[in-house]
């Protein structure tokens, strides 16, 4: 099976800390996947690296065989690794249903010339466009507030329509930045279906980073435990959940 | 009522069949009022700067009001336009008939401002917010400052003889042009990535969208106009001084935008004529227009984004909806 | 007059100015700092007090020193009321907003100020009435030497004021995380009010010793070496107390320098190209740190 992300001896320096090093990790097609740690492990971190937020110090990190290192967000985007962030980051004056074509921006690629003397080709561009968000909205139930502003969405729908803007670029690799944080058991239940779904629905990897550990114990095939910016291990969730480095990283000795 | 809705409804083209209807109309009306004498020569001036106004105002609420970036040069643009356009005619006079020499000069004129679009923009792409402010006012200020110093163009003591080719049929077009081709621009996908840009630069770039190219468009296309805008005004005074594109001009400009409405081009256009007209009718208030457009600013900001303020005028506009309801 | 000595001229005029920059920008720095925001009114407030002082003294006949102290108190004044009633209420609002507002608040201040004192400029009193000092070969006038005494003196009393006392440190915390600061019981308003006042204070002194060198008042005054202060602090490193003062007295040297050797005319363009370039190399400053945005 082939490996959609690899990641190599990936290290960064802020001035003089060393906030992550020698992080490894292997993502096969398809696969759900947690990344877990205690807060200031360094996951975000990570996420920020390999969406090139921040650029590595060292390592490599490799998307179906191409080389991320260097390259720019946007860049990284269209190459097919889509990202949620911890704290909402949704364009909040904008409709629903505009959120979304953001992300389908790329992929619908007519001229500036078609844009401003209106061509067919952007009266097609646009109808097509229309048609795949409100499809990629229906996926959530969102498609009924596809005109409202994403500002007054409720705060569950919003990390959904976070994660259907992520998928509007067509991603390889979609990573969610506690997916769960803030909701009740009740909408992390639901989240936790809608992850699955939208694996299957869109053939995609996920790698994840979440507290709730029902959730990720209950979603996730394989996960890896950072601690202190390195890798403490990485296994099944069976082999986390007893392994005791891993409860001596979160409760301290 | 009926006849909105039935607007509203109906499919693109016929919908801008009869926008350009009406927009005809009015200049057709105007130039009829004009030449049977019943507008006099100052209210024709007046028109004349107010559409002037409406290409400045437009544009740049592309960049501050839709890209989200606060620019304070845009009177630069406007004077690079207008320098660039005139030498332009001004050398060229005689040579090829008159309209042949205002269009090129209001192309170049465009494509010049551009060129200091694109020279201000690049650089400054690593910048936001606030440093993006401040490095648009020194380039709107060492522009003028170049000008006073560059006796070619008169220098301080200002270029003359520019023929005088700007008239209500020229202007009014050029400002349709500038909103139809803004309006066109926001409601494309070109558009939106501008908007992204403005709603979450970082959001936006983990989308897919090359903030920089879409930034660099924005500006480039909000100083093109500028430079249109300076041509004209140029041709239609037949003088410039570089006291004209001071940074106060610049601030008129986003008075004009602000009390529009930032991100609102319908807004822009009707401050645009309020803001140039009220001036000129209430000349006892001259004196205080600085004092005004000041108190505006401030108002218009603190009735926007203070929370308490928010909160009453909501209430207000509910109670309203209940006596009406 | 040989040509090191008028050299050395130039540099003490670079230095005359160079003060007045640095007491501007430490306001600027410091308001930045706390409220992350370019005060754009800060430069009037140097026109404000010059104009208080004018009246005090030629009005009011009160003695120079009471005011100078005059037109510092009100113009701390001045700075809280603009923080409360413009700046406050924008808290939470974007950066540009926050920013349109303090354009706005500046071009009140120069209006109203032209409305009721009209736009003639008026002479300046000589309130600083030294012989000059001799330095070899060359004088220099007492205004040049005062502006460089007190400027230094109120640097000093100011970066201890900063390091040393309790509303300092409360200060720096602000400035460092204003969230984390407000869970450690430090009253924010309250500093960023006082942080205002201080600013705005050394605006006063500033516009006092700018009058006492260029000795003309015009409601326009200080919008000039305002944005001059703040490509200083800009220079310096937005945010840093010692950057302000060292931006300040390289941007004074390096303009009186361009003025004397390169062309008069084009110094103004010559300093605003400084500041472009600096910016597009290093937004940080000299002494600035690089902050960068949390994802």
């Amino acid at each position: 099976m082939m490996n959609v992300l690899e990641v190599k001896d990936l290290g960064i320096n802020f001035g003089g800390l060393r906030a992550v090093d020698h992080f490894n990790l292997t993502i096969e097609q398809g696969e759900l996947y947690g990344l877990i740690g205690p807060n200031g492990a360094g996951k975000t971190t990570v996420f920020n690296m390999l969406t090139g937020v921040y650029a590595p110090s060292d390592g490599q990190i490799m998307l179906q065989g191409k080389t991320l290192n260097n390259l720019s967000c946007h860049k990284i985007a269209q190459l097919g690794i889509a990202r949620t962030f911890q704290n909402i980051r949704l364009f909040k004056d904008l409709s629903v249903i505009d959120n979304v074509k953001i992300g389908l921006h790329e992929r619908y690629n007519y001229s500036l010339v078609s844009s401003l003397l209106k061509t067919k080709k952007y009266f097609l561009m646009e109808q097509q466009m229309e048609k795949e968000a409100l499809d990629l909205l229906e996926v959530f139930r969102l498609h009924t507030y596809a005109h409202i502003k994403a500002c007054n969405l409720p705060y569950g729908k919003q990390r959904e329509l976070e994660i259907a803007r992520a998928l509007a670029t067509h991603p390889k690799l979609l990573l969610l930045d506690e997916p769960a944080a803030g909701m009740n058991p009740q909408e992390t239940e639901e989240l936790m279906e809608v992850i699955k779904n939208v694996r299957k629905k869109f053939n995609i990897s996920i790698l994840l980073i979440e507290h709730d550990m029902k959730l990720v114990m209950g979603i996730c095939e394989k996960i890896t435990v950072l601690n202190y910016g390195s890798v403490l291990l990485c296994g099944t969730p069976d082999e986390v959940v007893n392994d005791p480095r891993v409860i001596k990283a979160y409760l301290g000795d | 009522m009926k006849v909105m809705e039935k607007y509203k409804e109906m499919a693109f083209w016929p919908k801008m069949f009869i926008n350009f209807i009406l927009i005809l109309a009015i200049f057709l009306l105007i130039t009829v009022l004009s030449n049977v004498g019943i507008i006099s020569n100052y209210y024709q001036g007046i028109m004349l700067s107010i559409c002037i106004n409406v290409i400045l105002v437009v544009s740049l609420n592309i960049t501050t009001g839709f890209l989200g970036q606060l620019t304070l040069g845009h009177a630069g643009f406007m004077a690079v336009g207008a320098y660039s356009g005139a030498f332009l005619s001004k050398n060229l006079m005689g040579t090829l008939p008159d309209p042949l020499i205002f269009l090129l000069a209001i192309i170049v004129g465009g494509v010049v401002a551009m060129a200091f679009g694109v020279i201000v923009g690049v650089p400054t792409l690593r910048l936001k917010g606030d440093y993006l402010a401040i490095i648009t006012l020194a380039f709107g200020e060492v522009i003028k400052n170049i000008l006073l110093n560059l006796n070619i163009v008169g220098g301080a003591s200002g270029y003359i003889g520019i023929p005088r080719y700007t008239n209500f049929l020229w202007a009014y077009w050029l400002a349709v042009i500038t909103v139809v081709l803004s309006i066109a621009l926001i409601n494309s996908r070109h558009g939106r990535a501008i908007v992204s840009i403005r709603e979450d630069e970082i959001a936006s770039e983990a989308s897919g969208i090359d903030t920089k190219k879409f930034k660099i468009l924005a500006f480039v296309f909000a100083a093109f106009f500028a430079g249109v805008a300076g041509c004209l005004y140029a041709h239609y005074m037949g003088i410039l001084e570089p006291k004209t594109f001071k940074f106060d001009k610049s601030i008129e400009i986003l008075v004009m935008v602000v009390l529009g409405g930032m991100g609102n081009i319908k807004g822009s256009i009707i401050s645009a004529i309020v803001l140039t007209v009220l001036p000129q009718l209430l000349v006892s208030v001259s004196g205080y227009r600085m004092l005004l457009y000041a108190l505006a600013l401030i108002i218009m900001m603190l009735f926007k984004y203070d929370p308490t303020l928010v909160k009453l005028i909501n209430n207000i506009k509910n109670r309203f909806k209940k006596v009406r309801g | 007059m040989s040509g090191f000595s008028q050299f050395l001229m130039q540099l003490v005029n670079g230095v005359n100015a160079g003060s007045i920059y640095a007491l501007i920008a430490l306001g600027y720095t410091m308001v930045y700092g706390i409220a992350k925001l370019i005060n754009f009114a800060h430069g009037d407030i140097i026109m404000v007090g010059a104009y208080i002082c004018l009246f005090a003294i030629g009005t009011f006949n009160l003695p120079v020193w009471l005011a100078v102290i005059v037109s510092i108190v009100l113009c701390a004044l001045l700075g809280i009321v603009v923080e409360k009633i413009a700046y406050k209420p924008l808290r939470s609002a974007s950066r540009i907003s926050l920013l349109i507002t303090a354009i706005g608040v500046s071009y009140l201040l120069q209006s109203l100020f032209q409305l009721l004192f009209t736009a003639n400029p008026r002479p300046f009193p000589t309130i600083i009435s030294l012989p000059p000092l001799m330095l070899g070969s060359i004088s220099i006038s007492a205004p040049y030497y005062i502006t460089f005494i007190v400027s230094v003196i109120l640097m000093t009393v100011l970066h201890l004021f900063v390091q040393k006392t309790k509303i300092g440190k409360a200060m720096r915390a602000v400035s460092e995380d204003s969230q984390a600061a407000q869970l450690m019981g430090i009253n924010i308003d309250k500093t960023i009010s006082i942080t205002f006042a201080l600013g705005s204070a050394l605006a006063a002194v500033a516009g006092i010793l700018y009058c006492s060198s260029y000795p003309m008042v015009n409601p326009y005054l200080g919008s000039l070496p305002g944005i001059k202060a703040f490509i200083a602090a800009v220079l310096g490193g937005i945010g840093s107390i010692p950057g302000a003062v060292l931006g300040g007295f390289i941007l004074g040297i390096i303009e009186a320098l361009t003025k004397a050797y390169i062309s008069s005319q084009l110094s103004d363009a010559i300093v605003f190209t400084v500041l472009i370039i600096m910016l597009v190399f290093k937004p940080s400053g000299i002494l600035g740190k690089n902050v960068k945005e949390k994802v």
